[in-house]
């Protein structure tokens, strides 16, 4: 339990700190940027390391690989359907949430699942 | 000085709010706090993946889109097209970012027990720094 709480302050803190860089910042292409920071990696490898050492982290970073590839193709997918749809952020964002899902199930089950 | 036309929004950091901030705080302790739930019970593997989970994107988002409608509103038009089309390229952005993203596992992956820990994570974040800079850099030529 504390662990958990631990992960949310410095998940919490971490996050919102990369994303007040990414408020700070224009042309808003670059901001962007920012909306793909590491800061949840930052956050968990950080406490892992310590409490599960390097190797574990390790393989996480080779999965966290997977995750970064669902999520280049969540934020083109949003992109497109508020460049072209020109659908609200909130829908957008949450309308391709389940495309991310779907990729990272596939890249398990295709890299990871062995 | 505009190194490559970046440069300070001040008008960005005026329209934040300390609602903003409190919800992406929240947000980015439920996604920390969930991955380490989700390695707990299901193991390094499944919970590396969601290391990569597009946790500030929603909220950053609906925010940039959210300042561009009040400040189109402010002189009396209405903004939804351009917040849109604000919060699209802040997309594009992020699509860049996730080749910096996947960089910086690559090397956790690869030089983590190798070197020291914080060496290693101090280059992945510098890396992914670096590496999402020039390909905005690149995009821009493009």
């Amino acid at each position: 339990m504390a662990e958990t709480v631990l992960r949310f302050i410095l998940g919490g803190a971490i996050v919102t700190a990369f994303a007040a860089m990414g408020d700070m910042l224009k042309p808003k292409s670059f901001a962007g940027l920012f909306g793909a920071a590491p800061s949840v990696a930052i956050a968990t490898l950080g406490l892992t390391l310590r409490m599960k050492g390097p190797a574990y982290c390790a393989i996480e970073g080779r999965s966290m690989i997977g995750g970064a590839i669902a999520f280049f193709v969540y934020a083109c997918l949003v992109s497109t359907f508020m460049g072209r749809r020109r659908m609200r952020a909130l829908h957008a964002t949450l309308l391709a949430m389940p495309a991310w899902g779907l990729v990272v199930t596939l890249i398990w089950f295709l890299g990871y699942r062995s | 000085m505009k190194p490559y036309g970046v440069e300070i929004d001040r008008e960005g950091l005026r329209g934040t709010g300390w609602r903003d901030y409190a919800l992406r705080f929240i947000l980015g302790g439920v996604v920390t706090a969930s991955a380490g739930v989700i390695a707990k019970i299901y193991g390094p593997v499944i919970g590396g993946l969601f290391l990569a989970f597009p946790a500030i994107f929603p909220a950053s988002a609906t925010l940039i889109e959210k300042h561009e409608i009040k400040k189109k509103a402010k002189a009396s038009f209405d903004g939804t097209i351009r917040g849109i089309k604000a919060a699209s390229i802040d997309a594009t952005g992020a699509a860049i970012g996730t080749i910096g993203l996947a960089l910086f596992a690559a090397i956790v992956w690869k030089l983590l027990g190798h070197y020291s820990a914080w060496a290693v994570l101090t280059a992945a974040i510098l890396v992914w720094l670096f590496s999402s800079v020039a390909g905005w850099l690149v995009m821009k030529r493009i």
